[in-house]
C-alpha cells in the first residue's frame, strides 16, 4: 500500500483484530478517517467501539493489523506515544484534575519553562496566555484561572478538547462527549467540532444519539460484534437502516400504547408518593408532585433544571429543607435511603458506576444487596434463594451473563444498568425512581429496560422516570412534569408532542 | 475462609488460595529454619496433661496478636483503621489487674469475673469512642484512633499509678497460662472469637454488607445499607478483641504494665492483616489469611530467639520478611516476575 493510495486519509486502520481471554473484541476491522471530517463510530454496547479506540490510542498494544497515519505506518504502544503522533482522545468520563485551574489543566505535562536566567521554573504567564488562546480558538469565553472543579461538565469537556487540540492533534477522538450535556451545550460542542473540522482535523465521534450523528457527521462506520458492518454516508442510510445495521435485525421501536394507569380505576386510593412544597437550597424550589400506583410520571427538563435533585429528595438521599413527603398517604421523615427502602422506595441513580453498582461484587450479590438491606443484618437471604432470585431477574431482563458470580464491573454499561434494576425489582418496590436509566446504553438494552419498567407499572408500581431525552420521556410516561431552572413549570399529559414540552422549557422565567 | 464469596465458585477459590500463598510460604520457610536450628521444633508432645512443644508455644503466644488482628481486619475492611489497639490492650490489662489487686490474693471467682467484665467493658468503651469519632464526627480513622493511641497509654498509667501492678490471684493466671482439654486457654479464646466472627460473616449479611461498604460506600448507602451502625459496631468489636488480648497478656505475666503492655501491637496487627492478603483500602477480608499472618510474625520471633541470633536482629528480620511477603503480593512485581520468566523461556 503506497502513500498515494491513502491520499486524503489522515488515519487508516486495516485488519485490526484484538483478542482478550475468551473474547474476540475486534476482528478484521477497518477504519478510515479523512482530513476535515467528522466521522461517527456507531455500534451497540460491546460492538467493539471502545476496543477500537483503545487500539488507536495505544492503550491496548496486543492487536494485529496496521495503522497508517499520513501514509506512514505507526504502532502507538502507549497513550503518550499516540498523543505525540497526533492522536488525542477525549473520554466519556473526562479525565482531568478538578483541583487545578483551567489553564493548568490545558498545559498539564507540557508546562512552558522560564529560562534559568530568569530564575527557572514554570512560566505561569505563558501558561495562561496559551490557555487563553486555546480556549479562544474553540470560540469559547472562559476565565482560564478558574478552578476546573467549579466548572460545569460541559465546560470541562471543552477544556479536555482544548487540551487535546493543543498537542497539534491530527486526529481527535471524542468518546460519548454529549452524554451528559444538554441541548444548548451540545450545540456549543458542535460549533467547536465544526471549527476544528474546518481546520482540517479528523474527528472520530462516538455517540449513542442518532439525531446527533445526522446533525454533524460526514461519514459513519458501524461496528457489530467486533466486526465492521460498513462505512456509510449519512445521506445513503436513514435512521431505520442505521439501527438495522447496528442491531443486525430489522428494528421497529416496540409500540407500548400509553394506557391509563392502574390507579385511575380506583380513584379513592391516595397517591403512592406525594411531595408537597419539597425544596432544598441550591437544589430545587418548592415543588409539588404526586405519583399514583401503576402510574409512570416523567420528569423533563434540561441539564441543571433540578431533575436529579428532585429524584434525590424523593428518595431521601438528600435532606429536604422544607415541605412534606407522604408515601401511601402517610407522612414520612425520609432521613436516608435505608428508610426509603423500608417504605418500599427504589432508586436507580444517574451515576451508575459510583452510586449504583458495587463493581467488585458479583451479579448475584449486587442484585440481592437492597433486599438484604431491607431485611436487615440478621435475616440473611439464604444462598439458594439468592441464586434463584438472581437467575429469575436476569432472565426476565434479558441480561446476557452466563455466570451470576461474575464481578459486575466486567459487564457492559447496559448490563450493569440491568443489574441495578434487578436489584430493585428484587425488593418488589412500591415506587421506582429512575434517573437517566438509559444514558449511555445501547438500543436493545434500552428496549429491555423500558419494557420491564412498563410491565412493573402495569403490575401496580408507581414510577418516577427522569431522562434527558425528551422524546423518551413522552413515549414512556402517563404524565410529564416539566422543570426549568430548579422550578416546576408545568405538567403535561403523556403522548403530547415534544413541541409543547420545549415551549414550557424555553419560556422565559 | 476468605471473603471472596460464600458460593464456592472455582475462580474465587483460586483467588483465595493465591492470597494465602505468601503467608503459607513464609510460615513454611520459618518452620524449616526452626527445625534446622532446633531439631525438636515441630514435635508436639503431651506433658502434665496438656499439649507441649515449641509449635504449641508459638500458637499460644500468637493468640493475643491473632485476636487483635481479627478486629483490625474488620475495621480495615470498611476502609478504617485502628491504631489504638496497643493502648487498649494496656488499658484492659490495667483495669483487670487493678480490680483483681483490690480484691486481694485470696478473693474468689467473683473477683475474676469482675475483672474480666471490667476489662472488656472498658475495651468496648474504647472501641465505641473510636467509632464515635470516625462514624459520628467523621474524622479520618488514622487521626481519630491516634488520639486514643496516645491518650490510652496515659490512661493505663493513671490506672496503674505509674507502677507495674503485680497480681497474686491464682485463678487469674488461668486466662494466659491455663489449658482446656490440653489446649492452651489463650488459644481457645482466639479460636472462639474466630468461630464467632466466621459465623457472623457467613450466617448473617455482615459479610456482604462489609464488602459492599468497603468497596463502594456510596453505592451501599444508596442501596439502603446502614453503613454507620455497622462501622461503629466493628470498631467496638476491634476494641473488644484488644480487651481480650489485654486480659491474656496480663494474666500471662501476672502483672500489668501501663507503659509497655501491647507496645507496637497495632503495627504488628496491621502487618498480620496485610500479610494475610487483605488490602488496606478496604472491601475485602480474609480470616484465614490474617490468622496465618499473625502466626508468621510470632513464629519469626520464636525462630530468631531459638536459633541463637541476637534478639536485636528481630526487627531487621521482621522487616526483611515483610518486604518479601509484600513484594510477592504486589501485582506489579508478580507481573515483572512473569515477564522475566517468559523471556527466559523464549
Amino acid at each position: 500500500m503506497t502513500a498515494a493510495a491513502d491520499a486524503g486519509h489522515v488515519l487508516h486502520a486495516r485488519g485490526i483484530s484484538l483478542r482478550f481471554p475468551g473474547v474476540q473484541a475486534l476482528e478484521d476491522v477497518e477504519l478510515c478517517l479523512r482530513a476535515g471530517e467528522v466521522h461517527a463510530l456507531l455500534g451497540q454496547n460491546g460492538a467493539g467501539k471502545s476496543s477500537l479506540i483503545r487500539v488507536l490510542t495505544g492503550a491496548s498494544a496486543t492487536h494485529t493489523g496496521t495503522i497508517t497515519l499520513d501514509g506512514r505506518e505507526v504502532r502507538p504502544a502507549s497513550p503518550l506515544e499516540a498523543q505525540q503522533l497526533g492522536i488525542s482522545p477525549v473520554y466519556q468520563e473526562v479525565i482531568l484534575c478538578p483541583n487545578l485551574s483551567v489553564a493548568e489543566n490545558i498545559a498539564a505535562g507540557r508546562y512552558p519553562r522560564r529560562s534559568w536566567l530568569k530564575g527557572g521554573g514554570i512560566d505561569w504567564r505563558t501558561v495562561e496566555t496559551q490557555a487563553r488562546t486555546a480556549v479562544a480558538s474553540l470560540g469559547l469565553e472562559l476565565d482560564v484561572t478558574r478552578t476546573l472543579g467549579d466548572c460545569p461538565v460541559a465546560i470541562r469537556q471543552m477544556v479536555a478538547i482544548a487540551r487535546a487540540t493543543r498537542i497539534a492533534a491530527r486526529v481527535l477522538i471524542l468518546d460519548e462527549p454529549t452524554s451528559s450535556l444538554d441541548d444548548q451545550e451540545v450545540a456549543r460542542l458542535f460549533a467547536v467540532m465544526r471549527r476544528l473540522r474546518e481546520q482540517g482535523m479528523a474527528i472520530l465521534f462516538v455517540t449513542h444519539f442518532l439525531e446527533q450523528v445526522y446533525a454533524i457527521a460526514d461519514r459513519m462506520t458501524v461496528l457489530r460484534n467486533g466486526r465492521r458492518v460498513g462505512e456509510y454516508l449519512p445521506a445513503e442510510l436513514d435512521r431505520g437502516g442505521l439501527i438495522a445495521a447496528m442491531v443486525g435485525r430489522e428494528f421497529a421501536p416496540s409500540q407500548r400504547p400509553v394506557r391509563d394507569p392502574a390507579s385511575a380505576t380506583g380513584a379513592t386510593t391516595p397517591p403512592l408518593l406525594e411531595l408537597q412544597g419539597v425544596s432544598r437550597k441550591g437544589g430545587i424550589e418548592p415543588v409539588d408532585l404526586s405519583v399514583g400506583a401503576g402510574e409512570i410520571v416523567g420528569v423533563a427538563g434540561l441539564l441543571g433544571s433540578g431533575r436529579t435533585e428532585l429524584a434525590r429528595l424523593a428518595f431521601g438521599l438528600d435532606r429536604r429543607d422544607g415541605g412534606h413527603i407522604r408515601v401511601g398517604g402517610k407522612g414520612v421523615a425520609l432521613r436516608g435511603p435505608a428508610e426509603a427502602v423500608g417504605h418500599g422506595l427504589a432508586f436507580c441513580p444517574e451515576e451508575r458506576k459510583t452510586e449504583g453498582v458495587v463493581g467488585e461484587l458479583s451479579v448475584r450479590e449486587n442484585i440481592v444487596l437492597a433486599l438484604q438491606a431491607r431485611r436487615g443484618l440478621a435475616r440473611r437471604v439464604p444462598l439458594a434463594e439468592q441464586q434463584q432470585l438472581a437467575a429469575r431477574l436476569t432472565a426476565a431482563l434479558g441480561l446476557s451473563t452466563s455466570d451470576l458470580e461474575t464481578p459486575v464491573r466486567q459487564l457492559s454499561g447496559g448490563n450493569q444498568q440491568k443489574v441495578l434494576l434487578a436489584r430493585w425489582l428484587a425488593t418488589q418496590p412500591r415506587l421506582l425512581i429512575l434517573d437517566e436509566p438509559t444514558r449511555g446504553i445501547d438500543i436493545a438494552a434500552k428496549e429491555d429496560l423500558m419494557r420491564a419498567v412498563a410491565e412493573l407499572a402495569r403490575a401496580g408500581t408507581a414510577v418516577l422516570f427522569i431522562s434527558a431525552e425528551i422524546s423518551e420521556v413522552l413515549r414512556e410516561s402517563h404524565r410529564v412534569v416539566v422543570l426549568r431552572e430548579r422550578r416546576k413549570v408545568g405538567e403535561l399529559p403523556g403522548g403530547c408532542d415534544e413541541q409543547s414540552v420545549y415551549a414550557l422549557i424555553a419560556e422565559p422565567a | 475462609m476468605t471473603g471472596a464469596s460464600e458460593a464456592t465458585s472455582r475462580r474465587a477459590d483460586h483467588a483465595g488460595l493465591r492470597q494465602l500463598l505468601a503467608p503459607l510460604v513464609a510460615l513454611l520457610a520459618l518452620a524449616i529454619v526452626g527445625t534446622l536450628t532446633s531439631p525438636g521444633f515441630l514435635s508436639i508432645g503431651w506433658r502434665d496433661g496438656h499439649l507441649s512443644g515449641q509449635l504449641i508455644d508459638v500458637l499460644n503466644r500468637a493468640a493475643p496478636l491473632m485476636l487483635v488482628s481479627l478486629g483490625m481486619m474488620m475495621v480495615i475492611a470498611v476502609r478504617g483503621i485502628d491504631i489504638s489497639v496497643g493502648a487498649v490492650v494496656a488499658i484492659a490489662a490495667a483495669v483487670a489487674a487493678s480490680i483483681i489487686g483490690a480484691a486481694g490474693k485470696d478473693a474468689g471467682a467473683g473477683a475474676l469475673f469482675a475483672a474480666i467484665a471490667g476489662a472488656l467493658g472498658v475495651a468496648a468503651l474504647c472501641g465505641a469512642w473510636n467509632g464515635l469519632l470516625v462514624v459520628g464526627a467523621g474524622m479520618q480513622p488514622i487521626v481519630a484512633t491516634l488520639i486514643l493511641m496516645i491518650a490510652g497509654r496515659g490512661v493505663a498509667q493513671l490506672i496503674t499509678g505509674g507502677q507495674i501492678i503485680t497480681v497474686y490471684h491464682a485463678p487469674y493466671s488461668y486466662l494466659g497460662n491455663g489449658h482446656l482439654f490440653g489446649i492452651p486457654f489463650a488459644l481457645v479464646l482466639a479460636l472462639l472469637v474466630t468461630v464467632a466472627l466466621v459465623l457472623a460473616l457467613a450466617r448473617t449479611a455482615l459479610g456482604l454488607f462489609v464488602r459492599a461498604i468497603g468497596m463502594n460506600p456510596l453505592a451501599a448507602h444508596v442501596a439502603g445499607v446502614r453503613a454507620r451502625p455497622i462501622a461503629f459496631g466493628l470498631y467496638v468489636f476491634c476494641g473488644l478483641t484488644a480487651g481480650v488480648a489485654g486480659l491474656i497478656t496480663s494474666s500471662n505475666v501476672m502483672s500489668a504494665d501501663g507503659n509497655n503492655a501491647g507496645q507496637l501491637l497495632e503495627l504488628d496487627a496491621i502487618l498480620a492483616v496485610a500479610l494475610g492478603g487483605t488490602p488496606l483500602n478496604g472491601g475485602r477480608y480474609s480470616v484465614a489469611g490474617t490468622l496465618l499472618g499473625a502466626l508468621v510474625i510470632q513464629l519469626l520471633t520464636t525462630v530468631i530467639y531459638s536459633s541463637g541470633l541476637p534478639p536485636q536482629a528481630n526487627l531487621a528480620f521482621k522487616a526483611l520478611l515483610v518486604f518479601a511477603a509484600m513484594l510477592l503480593q504486589s501485582a506489579a512485581f508478580r507481573d515483572l516476575l512473569r515477564r522475566a520468566g517468559g523471556t527466559r523461556r523464549a
